[in-house]
């Protein structure tokens, strides 16, 4: 089944081009397949979470056996673990521990499928949460005139699987700074809506008009109109033969009925239906947790039990195709190590970010701890950054996603294999 | 290249404002007076030179100080004088504005106040809300809809929803356009979250209260009714930073330790006034942070703004620089907001956010250097930034000609408008607000639902791809067929005495009323081409005699086309 899908998609691609044949301006994504050609390879897909608002990697992976951690959030902190207990922290490696409201991706560190790098972050002091993510997405720290995103380089840098326009792919209104760039990403906001509903006039012309769109955006323009038009009307044809939607949650998957929980299944419904998908794109709000964060229970819960409620969902749905599938959190900062007055959290430096997926090294949780101690804290009130966010996403791109060594995805950094936390089992052996 | 003098046409205003109103309803405009009280005859502006011929200095001002022309605009514009129209753009209390203002009637929540608010739509019971988080979690129950409108209409996110719908009868049908494009603007620059808890009972008094009133005025009027506005004050914490080390003295949190709270005093730097390059630091924003403790809420209360000396911060601070001595009060937090408004590196960004908006994406440094200095020159009034924005060179540049894409508000309003578009007689679920700010969700562009400080981004980047492109594709579809509830368009009209049985006649007349003949050879042929085509041709019944232009698919392919997704 998959097989023939692909193959309508090859043709799809020629079909596109043909009816592009009177200008010069051909999609991105086909220029760049031109010289990659096709393969058979299943593709290796990385799915891109985002936590805007700088998530509290202290309230999502609490460090239990830091006993400063409890001395600084008399209010906020997570009990720790007490077997059989509810609502305390579960236990990892006898020092950090899973908040309760992650306790559905308890079975996937169980399994080996989650890893966790805490402690990680930007090297640029930013508390900005707008340049902090800009940072984060451009994956140039400190330079505010990147144009690109780290994940838009990265594809450029190693040839397409399979000729597609969905080989970047961000579910939602916008397009994150991560995708734009010259890899002819798209955005989506619903699979649903990811067509032109020209038809109903009653007059049977509805096909005749989408060819007519097609064609007032098919000409030569360099503009991003132009080039946003011809990539849709491939997309639309390519969706339409692929069918995604007829792919139900699988294995008794229950996504939650939220933005994240929608997102995420209709990630796993491109991955399902083979459309070329590489790359998904999948922001979840609500992380700037100023005020009654909460701690077992409350407003960070909530967050943390819609993220691993979709996490795990995505997981058990995609189940045997999780060996091509990385997900990998990030967010922008992390927060206060001390609790505020509002019982809430401010801006901080690192926070902790989770790698999961068959090819995930887990059950580890990577990186050195600086310690919570007030001596031991970034200009006194912050965790410290000791894994560079860069080290993380160079070991995705160059071990999971194949990004050749020697490609620039983080201008101004040199990476080694050294110095790659080895979370995936692809990568250095620890 | 020929240079053009602009707004030649210096004339007395009087008889011609009369021809300004909305077509339709010229009947109900006629007991306006001819020459409002006051208004000056003729024009202060001197505009500068330019390339642009007459038209597209005409086009270029209804597209960047209005929301796009209407039928009959451009050529009102002309008779006025182009100097002249925007002299009273700049004075949107001198219009009158009877028509919307009539349609605004059918949003009660319009003039209620917050208390009032909180009555008629009380909150939720807890428990419940709890049950349907954890239905909505575990998969089982249906997606909460309310940013699209779906669940707005019943309980508190209706006040949200009626103020989205207000907005763009506004920016459809509104006479004073430029005012309500800078109420967009600095909404979106002191935006708020609707979906923030008790913010969606304030959000329709922050608009009404805090930006309205001050969307022409001064800057720091602007700060200072946000800084103490309650939408303002939760959405970004202020109303419970207390001094550090607070005490609770009762209450349910009686003998509970308190403190400071950084998030308003970070956004107020970084965002609304310095820019994130301004030169704070993070001491700054803690002293900052002291200096605004007490500004608060009576929440329990009447539900305005309370400043609390028990919980203010009364030691020494220091800003930017500046000593506020101890004892200072409710006082620290304005002696802060004079400290950041006469700043020069908030004149820079402010005037570098208006040249963005009405400029270009990557504005030119002389047009952010002349805004700033009339910042500087005025104490930041608003009205003489525009001024020096309207009067810059570089805002009737050949390159500032067409450089911005519409965002999704600004196509929705300008598509209604091209269209002449009129406003059904429905109210409530099925009125034409509701389904037009309905449409500019449905494009990225949910109003009153930014959830970073930020607002709604201003730069093409943001707005243009894929998914967005099909919406927008999908709306202009809609409304040329009538399938917007609320939104009637009648292209029949429109045409007047074009030949329907001439495709291109059709296709002409269409592009002079919707582009006024702004179209690009490439975008025309195109057009041309689907004529003969079945795109633009529509077969009669049974296929009887000549075959009928299709209108509806023409005007949909105008609204849709490259050339219309600008300004």
């Amino acid at each position: 089944m998959s097989g023939y899908v692909r193959r309508s998609f090859v043709k799809g691609g020629a079909l596109a081009l043909c009816g592009l044949a009177t200008g010069t301006g051909i999609p991105r994504f086909l220029v760049r397949s031109a010289y990659a050609g096709p393969t058979r390879r299943r593709p290796k897909v990385l799915v891109a979470v985002f936590q805007r608002g700088a998530v509290d990697g202290l309230g999502m992976i609490p460090p239990h056996g830091d006993a400063a951690y409890y001395a600084a959030r008399p209010s906020i902190a997570i009990r720790p673990p007490a077997a059989g207990t509810p609502e305390t922290a579960l236990d990892l490696d006898g020092f950090f521990a899973l908040h309760p409201a992650l306790e559905p991706l308890k079975p996937l560190w169980d399994a080996r499928q989650l890893a966790i790098v805490h402690a990680c972050g930007s090297p640029h002091p930013t508390r900005s949460h707008f340049d902090a993510q800009d940072y984060m997405e451009t994956g140039t720290p400190g330079v505010k005139t990147t144009r690109d995103g780290w994940l838009a380089r990265g594809l450029l840098a190693r040839a397409a699987t399979a000729a597609s326009p969905f080989r970047a792919v961000a579910v939602g209104p916008q397009l994150p700074r991560a995708l734009r760039g010259d890899a002819g990403a798209l955005a989506m906001q619903t699979l649903r809506d990811f067509d032109l509903g020209v038809d109903g006039s009653g007059t049977g012309s509805g096909m005749d008009a989408r060819r007519a769109f097609e064609a007032l955006y098919a000409s030569r323009g360099q503009d991003v109109i132009h080039g946003t038009g011809r990539e849709t009307f491939a997309a639309v044809k390519m969706l339409k033969a692929a069918d995604p939607q007829r792919f139900e949650p699988a294995h008794g998957a229950r996504y939650p009925r939220t933005d994240f929980g929608e997102k995420l299944r209709q990630v796993a419904q491109l991955i399902k239906a083979d459309v070329g998908l590489e790359v998904a794109f999948v922001d979840i709000e609500g992380w700037d947790t100023h005020a009654g964060q909460g701690n077992e229970r409350g407003q960070l819960a909530n967050r943390l039990a819609d993220f691993a409620r979709g996490l795990r969902a995505l997981a058990l749905d995609l189940g045997d195709r999780m060996e091509d599938v990385v997900v990998l959190s990030m967010s922008e900062f992390g927060r206060t190590v001390r609790e505020n007055g509002n019982l809430g959290t401010d801006h901080g430096r690192a926070t902790a970010m989770l790698v999961l997926g068959g090819p995930v090294r887990g059950g580890r949780v990577y990186g050195r701890w600086p310690g919570l101690a007030p001596e031991q804290l970034f200009e006194g009130r912050d965790l410290e950054v000791t894994t560079d966010f860069r080290q993380l996403f160079t070991e995705v791109a160059w071990h999971h996603l194949g990004v050749p060594n020697q490609a620039n995805v983080f201008p101004g950094f040199a990476p080694s294999s050294e110095t790659l936390p080895g979370v995936l089992m692809s990568g250095r052996v620890s | 290249m020929r240079r053009w003098r602009i707004g030649l046409v210096v004339v007395a205003v009087g008889l011609l404002l009369a021809g300004c109103g909305v077509a339709h309803e010229r009947s109900a405009r006629s007991v306006v007076p001819d020459t409002p009280v006051g208004l000056p005859v003729g024009s202060r502006l001197t505009l500068p030179l330019t390339t642009l011929d007459p038209d597209r200095q005409v086009l270029h001002v209804l597209s960047r100080l209005a929301y796009g022309p209407r039928p009959g605009d451009v050529e009102r514009v002309r008779a006025m004088g182009l100097a002249a129209w925007i002299e009273r753009q700049l004075e949107p209390e001198r219009i009158p504005d009877e028509l919307v203002e009539r349609r605004l009637g059918a949003y009660p929540t319009l003039r209620m106040t917050t208390a009032e608010l909180f009555q008629e739509f009380p909150r939720p019971d807890p428990a419940a809300s709890t049950r349907r988080r954890e239905a909505m979690l575990s998969g089982e129950a249906p997606m909460r809809d309310a940013m699209a409108g779906e669940a707005g209409l019943g309980g508190p996110p209706r006040i949200a929803t009626e103020l989205a719908a207000a907005r763009l009868e506004r920016a459809v049908w509104s006479e004073r356009q430029l005012e309500e494009v800078l109420v967009d603007f600095w909404f979106n620059h002191f935006n708020v979250f609707a979906g923030k808890d008790a913010v969606r009972w304030m959000v329709s008094a922050y608009e009404r209260e805090a930006i309205r009133p001050h969307a022409l005025g001064r800057f720091r009027d602007l700060v200072l009714a946000t800084a103490r506005h309650p939408a303002m004050l939760f959405y970004l914490d202020n109303w419970m930073s207390v001094r550090d080390g607070l005490i609770v003295p009762s209450g349910p949190n009686q003998g509970q330790r308190r403190g400071l709270n950084e998030n308003y005093a970070r956004e107020l730097l970084e965002l609304h006034t310095l820019g994130v390059d301004g030169g704070y630091t993070q001491a700054d924003i803690v002293e900052t942070a002291r200096a605004f403790t007490g500004w608060s809420i009576d929440y329990q209360g009447t539900r305005q703004f309370l400043y609390r000396p028990g919980a203010h911060d009364d030691g020494e601070k220091r800003v930017l620089g500046h000593a506020l001595p101890a004892g200072g009060g409710e006082g620290d937090g304005l002696a802060v907001i004079d400290i950041v408004t006469r700043h020069p590196a908030t004149a820079r960004t402010i005037a570098t956010k208006l040249a963005r908006r009405f400029v270009s994406d990557q504005p030119p440094l002389a047009v952010v250097d002349r805004v700033a200095r009339a910042y500087r020159d005025t104490d930041g009034h608003v009205r003489a930034m525009m001024r020096a924005l309207v009067t810059a060179p570089e805002f009737w540049s050949e390159a500032a000609w067409n450089a911005k894409l519409k965002k999704p508000l600004e196509l929705v309003a300008s598509a209604a408008r091209a269209l002449d578009a009129r406003p059904g007689s429905e109210i409530g679920r099925r009125s034409a607000g509701f389904h037009l700010a309905r449409a500019t969700s449905r494009l990225g562009e949910p109003l009153f639902y930014a959830q970073p400080p930020t607002g709604h981004p201003d730069t093409a980047e943001a707005w243009m791809n894929t998914g967005t492109l099909l919406a927008r594709l999908n709306f202009a579809v809609a409304l040329a067929h009538n399938r917007l509830p609320g939104v009637r368009v009648d292209l029949e009209g429109l045409l007047g005495d074009a030949d329907r049985r001439r495709p291109e006649a059709v296709l002409d007349r269409l592009l002079a009323v919707t582009l006024h003949g702004q179209v690009s050879a490439r975008t025309r042929e195109t057009l041309i081409a689907q004529l003969h085509d079945a795109a633009g041709v529509r077969r009669t019944a049974g296929g009887q005699g000549a075959a009928d232009t299709d209108v509806g698919n023409l005007a949909a392919l105008v609204l849709g086309s490259p050339d219309f997704q600008r300004r």
